[in-house]
């Protein structure tokens, strides 16, 4: 099971799975940023502190939409609040290096 | 020895999840391990379902935990067609950032995370994964 919660800033989108992420809720996740980048939102915080587990196939939308984002007018996903267990499989995949980390989602969202 | 069988679907995946980290968690992992050994279950599930079966409620997996003193031991079974891990490319991880590709990054993790992961397709009528982590050494 998995809940998201939005909040729109004035120049970010704050998005925050509460749950599991793996190959039967990824797609939900996929489809809310999707949603937000059809709407020309491209400047995203992803506050992942409540999530339990994440699958590559979590890992994999974040992947492919930070691509997608880096595309269009500065635009960038930032994370915030990555629990220690997700930092396992997020640096076994190098992923670390592919997005600016930041301890909470306050942090992230000024940063932008 | 504890055997569960689901359907394969992904809605399993989370009790699929459950029953490990509770039998790891009886067996005395860290938490860390824990997160380690259910990814690994995880993958390997996810990756019966789309790439064994080809979609989601077209077979059975079969979970076997046996809590041995050095290790715990899981054992996963399908009837679907069998794969050959090794033709799965390694994830790339050094590439830049715009060509990585990203495929077979489930397979990779099982392997990093486990400290034995063997794939059995010799039985005409179901593939067996079979997939081991030491205990954690307390010194």
């Amino acid at each position: 099971m998995m809940e998201i919660v939005t909040t729109q800033y004035k120049h970010c989108d704050l998005v925050k799975p509460i749950g599991r992420i793996d190959s039967y809720t990824a797609p939900q996740l996929g489809a809310m940023l999707q949603a937000l980048y059809d709407d020309d939102h491209f400047k995203i915080v992803i506050d992942l502190s409540e999530v339990q587990y994440m699958s590559s196939a979590g890992l994999l939308i974040l992947v492919f939409f930070q691509k997608t984002c880096k595309n269009y007018n500065h635009g960038e996903i930032l994370l915030a609040g990555i629990p220690e267990s997700i930092q396992l499989t997020f640096q076994l995949a190098g992923f670390d290096k592919l997005f600016r980390c930041y301890h909470d989602a306050i942090s992230a969202v000024t940063s932008l | 020895m504890v055997t569960k069988i689901y359907s394969g679907e992904n809605k399993n995946l989370a009790a699929i999840s459950s029953f490990i980290v509770d039998q790891a968690g009886r067996a005395g992992f860290s938490s860390r391990n824990i997160y380690a050994i259910q990814t690994a279950v995880d993958e390997a599930c996810s990756n019966i379902i789309d790439h064994a079966y080809g979609g989601e409620g077209l077979g059975f997996i079969k979970v076997n935990v046996d809590i041995l003193d050095s290790a715990i031991k899981i054992t996963i079974t399908d009837d679907g067609l069998p794969f050959n891990p090794d033709e799965v490319p390694e994830p790339d991880l050094q590439n830049a950032f715009e060509n990585r590709k990203e495929r077979g990054l489930g397979i990779y993790f099982m392997r990093k995370l486990m400290d034995e992961v063997s794939f059995d397709f010799s039985n005409k009528h179901h593939n067996t994964l079979v997939m081991i982590k030491k205990r954690d050494i307390v010194s």
